[in-house]
């Protein structure tokens, strides 16, 4: 089981969150064809190494956040807001 | 083997003053306090305690910790019954009842021993040889029973057990003399210190309870997992069981010591051939010595030790077998010393009689009368929780083990579980020249006997030779044909010496054969520690109502209804809940019914942007509700299917109650807050659940309203007055409520919304008052056949994971609506308007009599054939005095009056598609006007 530090209750275990998948996805207009659509509903990524994943701790102040976690050795790189940018993105090729 | 009790005071951890006598395989066994159930059988003479796992053949005490790979038990009867726990971790206590696991009838006469004769038959592999054709599904049940161990517990456990969890800065595993010196120093250095410890006892511990360490005994670290996460299983004793640790530990010291490597010759699993250090620990420990007269064979210094100390008891050293040419160390005086030499032979089945030694290099063989061999092939550092930790592993040539290769992230080995035996209380030195698989290998080949290395799972040296000549090389490969390393000990005393000969077969190093990572749990934990507690009706505890004393008090039936205990009906003398669901649905329908909608989900949306926020959730449109007007509304998600319903209410401008499905409470309110948190950041809205702290009592049927008049309620709620969907805020008797004109069973409703405590005292005041008018309380079973009667949707009863709002008849107005909401991209697919998908309808039986069953599917013929469509609620219809059904089938909404045939356990019903709702089809009834 994991820890994560809650940005607003700080290293909690891992039973007390709930993982909401990757994170930081655009959600397509109305508009969007029949194959945008079904990339956003079902098309992920799942990378081996850093994976960029929105967490909520519900057993506890009920927030979303963003974690960046290597999906191999489970290393917690950061914690973010819902609404911030993933850190290091923009120096990333 | 004929293993006796020595005199006092040999025996640290017994009792003398303590006698008990405790029940092995039917017989009765001696034994003291502080004994376990192997020390005690060791005690008695008892040789042989097992049979293996696949061969039977006869097995006796082997270890004297958790690495026991033979002497696995059935412990305790019935409930209590835990099976395959090692001897050697049973405490010995009065009265206990304890078996071996793996024989049938008995130990002595076992008839599946009879395997053991054709052991040339079954060699790795056999099973997926032998029992392919045609097929081996058709065998695998006779050979699961064969290779089990152990018969499980045939009632439930009425032990307790419980479960701790902690947070460290420092967790010391192991209390031996590394772990202990660790803990100290960390300690003297301030640091907030938990050792845990297997054994029941902990030598230094007076000076780490002096130094503020906290210690536990008899707990088992048995797996480490991400970022510091420890757990251990305690046994406890007394009113609790076991215990389950959780710990997060800042740092981990890992200092769980070494495995004894055991020597491979031939007929080396004979009762009376057991690891040297056990030997010698059942004498310290226990005061027994494990045989009469006994012979060391040994590959590295530890033996020597061994020998010193027994002889120092006053125990018979037959001779030491030396398998090198020097040692490093002395044998006692008198105890004569073979080098380079190896046991060939053992003699006795049932109980070890003798060894006959030979010289490495051919010469005389040489026979020794002995009844018990301790075998000293070097030592196995404990790496298991470092592997489990994600540590990777180096071989170390010069004493054949495998070490830890670098430091984890926060976790630090030391001591003989880091290779390093070097501390003053060191189990054993491993010389340079060790090599244990030497004489394995010289006696390969050789006949009779088998060479065995993995005791537990019945793998000799023959199999690992025989999967490496038919190309398992890689160590996965040979772990999963032989099955060496699989069986509940894991390979504790087996897995080096698999690898060692593996390579040697393969002419590579043990490393670059490779090892498996470690998984957890270290040791068989029981399930009953992990639920630790958690089990029965605390597996998942059932909510209950405000009113729930007073259904009880009505003599309601309680069932689970989405995790709430909720009346289903309230069943009269004579009556069956399906009588009484009927009757309680024609009171309300003639008179008026009280039900209890607590668990009905209540959600306050509040803020400047909440009518905005709804629009963007529900198929419906919210913003456009009056202060005091109320909708229903479907909840769908990103794929368009319907996931819950509910009435939404306008308390005011900018204030909403949301009404949810009982069981879709908590759901819709995740919902709401992950799409406002993740999605519409910049909405000013505030979600608020309060489903417990509101209590609902419903009321229904044409004189809700004059009982609720009579009641005393405010002549505001008269249905001339309030018009059904509407909500007004009311004061009765002192309390703020919150009345809602709704109805889910067609008649004239009112839903009561009042604080929680208060929902009993209403119950109670609308029961006293209601006498005069037929009042009676009606349950959820009730509740659903006049729902079906109004052909009312039930979210997860009609729909399921594929229903659209279209398919329910539910998509009007959403081509004109204008905002955007949550699964609206997905109804515009090509699949989401196919004429053909399956859509809800009426379904009434041929003959007016029988009742449609729930899941049974509209076919054309009988199936297998394509299937149209299936049954999703039916109910006997009291009122109407026939049985009416809804379900799903394909256009069903074009096909109304046509026959469809539904089959059930191969039995064909005619139906007819009919149209809902199947009474008061114009809805007047909840006008109050009926």
């Amino acid at each position: 089981m994991v820890q994560l530090c809650c940005p607003w209750c700080g290293p909690r275990p891992g039973n007390e969150f709930s993982c909401g998948g990757t994170t930081g996805i655009a959600r397509p207009p109305l508009e969007c064809s029949d194959e945008e659509w079904a990339r956003y509903l079902f098309l992920r990524q799942n990378p081996k190494g850093e994976h960029a994943e929105r967490w909520r701790h519900g057993y506890g102040c009920g927030q979303w956040f963003n974690v960046l976690r290597d999906t191999v050795s489970h290393e917690v790189r950061a914690v973010y807001g819902i609404a911030e940018p993933r850190p290091g993105a923009g120096s990333s090729p | 083997m004929s293993g006796y009790r020595l005199a006092a005071p040999a025996g640290a951890w017994i009792d003398r003053n303590r006698p008990l006598r405790f029940s092995f395989d039917g017989r009765p066994v001696q034994g003291f306090a502080g004994d376990t159930v192997a020390s005690a059988l060791l005690a008695g003479g008892h040789a042989m305690v097992a049979r293996s796992t696949k061969l039977h053949r006869p097995r006796g005490v082997f270890a004297c910790g958790p690495e026991e790979p033979n002497a696995l038990l059935d412990v305790g009867l019935h409930g209590e019954r835990t099976p395959n726990t090692r001897a050697t971790e049973i405490d010995a206590a009065e009265g206990l009842v304890c078996r071996p696991g793996n024989a049938w009838p008995g130990l002595k006469l076992d008839i599946a021993a009879l395997n053991a004769r054709y052991a040339a038959l079954l060699p790795a592999g056999f099973y997926y040889k032998t029992f392919m054709k045609p097929h081996w599904h058709l065998y695998e049940p006779v050979i699961r029973a064969l290779a089990g161990t152990g018969r499980a517990a045939d009632a439930p456990d009425p032990a307790r057990y419980d479960a701790v969890s902690r947070q460290v800065e420092l967790l010391v595993i192991g209390g031996g003399a590394a772990g202990t010196q660790a803990a100290l120093d960390a300690a003297r250095a301030g640091a907030q210190v938990l050792l845990l410890e297997a054994s029941p006892q902990l030598a230094a511990a007076d000076a780490l309870r002096d130094a503020g360490v906290e210690c536990h005994t008899r707990c088992t670290v048995f797996g480490l997992y991400d970022h510091g996460l420890a757990a251990a299983a305690q046994g406890v004793g007394g009113a609790v069981r076991e215990r389950l640790w959780t710990i997060r530990a800042r740092r981990t010291i890992v200092a769980t010591g070494a495995f004894e490597r055991p020597m491979l010759f031939p007929d080396n699993d004979r009762p009376g051939v057991m690891l040297a250090g056990a030997v010698e620990q059942y004498a310290r420990r226990y005061g027994v010595a494990c045989g009469r007269r006994i012979v060391v064979a040994t590959a590295c210094d530890s033996g020597y030790r061994t020998a010193q100390a027994l002889v120092a008891a006053g125990i018979d050293v037959a001779a030491i077998v030396d398998a090198r040419e020097r040692s490093g160390a002395e044998a006692p005086a008198g105890v004569a010393v073979h080098r380079a030499s190896t046991i060939v032979a053992v003699a006795g089945k049932r109980a070890v009689q003798g060894v006959t030694i030979a010289p490495q290099a051919g010469g005389a063989r040489h026979e020794i009368e002995a009844d018990c061999i301790a075998s000293a092939g070097g030592w196995t550092p404990a790496v298991n929780l470092y592997s489990m930790a994600g540590g990777k592993l180096r071989w170390v040539a010069e004493s054949s083990m495998f070490v830890p290769a670098t430091e984890l992230p926060g976790i630090t080995t030391v001591g003989a579980c880091a290779g390093d035996f070097g501390a003053a209380h060191s189990p054993g030195v491993v010389p340079a020249d060790h090599r244990p698989s030497r004489a394995a290998l010289a006696s390969l080949g050789r006949k009779p006997g088998k060479v065995f290395v993995d005791l537990q799972a019945d793998v000799s040296a023959g199999d690992v030779a025989l999967a490496a000549r038919e190309g398992y090389r890689s160590v996965e490969h040979l772990k999963r044909y032989t099955t060496t390393g699989m069986a509940t000990d894991q390979g504790k005393t087996s897995n080096v010496n698999a690898l060692v000969l593996m390579g040697a077969q393969t002419k590579r190093t043990p490393d670059q054969v490779g090892t498996t990572r470690f998984r957890p749990p270290f040791k068989p934990v029981t399930l009953n520690t992990i639920a630790g507690g958690r089990s029965g009706e605390r597996f998942k505890p059932l909510k209950r109502m405000p009113g729930h004393a007073w259904h009880a008090a009505r003599g309601a039936a309680m069932e689970e209804f989405g995790g709430w205990l909720r009346p289903a009906a309230y069943p009269r003398a004579g009556e069956d809940l399906v009588t009484a669901a009927e009757r309680e649905a024609l009171q309300v329908r003639t008179e008026v019914g009280v039900f209890e909608g607590s668990p009905l989900g209540k959600i306050e949306v509040i803020g400047p942007d909440a009518a905005g926020f709804l629009d963007l959730m529900y198929v419906g449109t919210m913003s456009t509700l009056a202060v005091g007007g109320a909708r229903y509304g479907l909840l769908l998600n990103e794929n368009g299917v319907i996931f819950d319903d509910g009435i939404v209410g306008r308390l005011g401008p900018e204030h909403f109650l949301v009404n949810t499905t009982s069981g879709g409470a908590e759901r819709v309110a995740l919902a709401f807050e992950e799409w406002l948190q993740c999605e519409y950041g910049d909405h000013r809205v505030l979600v608020a659940p309060v489903t417990s702290a509101w209590g609902n009592v419903t009321v229904s049927g044409p004189k809700a309203w004059q009982l609720l008049q009579a009641a005393g309620f405010d002549a505001a709620l008269a249905p001339a007055a309030m018009k059904h969907m509407t909500l007004r805020e009311c004061s009765y008797g002192g309390v703020a409520m919150r009345v809602l004109r709704a109805s889910f069973c067609g008649e004239l409703g009112y839903e009561i919304n009042l604080p929680a405590p208060h929902t009993q005292a209403l119950l109670d005041r609308l029961w006293v008052v209601g006498q005069g008018l037929g009042v009676a309380p009606y349950g959820v079973e009730a509740l659903m056949i006049m729902r079906t009667e109004k052909g009312f949707l039930h979210v997860g009863g009609d729909t399921d994971g594929t229903t659209l709002p279209g398919d329910v008849g539910m998509d009007r107005g959403i081509a004109a609506k204008a905002a955007n909401f949550v699964g609206r991209r997905s109804l515009l697919r090509p699949a989401a308007r196919d004429p053909r998908r399956m859509q809800l309808v009426g379904l009434l039986p041929r003959d007016g009599r029988t009742r449609l069953p729930v899941g049974g599917h509209m076919a054309a013929s009988r199936p297998p054939a394509p299937i149209e469509g299936f049954v999703t609620s039916s109910h006997h219809s009291p009122v109407l005095g026939h049985p009416v059904a809804l379900g799903m089938l394909a256009n069903g909404r074009a096909r109304i009056g046509e026959a469809v045939t539904v089959w059930h356990l191969g039995r064909a019903i005619e139906a007819e598609v009919a149209k809902t709702p199947f009474y008061d089809p114009a809805g007047e009834r909840l006008h109050g006007l009926g």
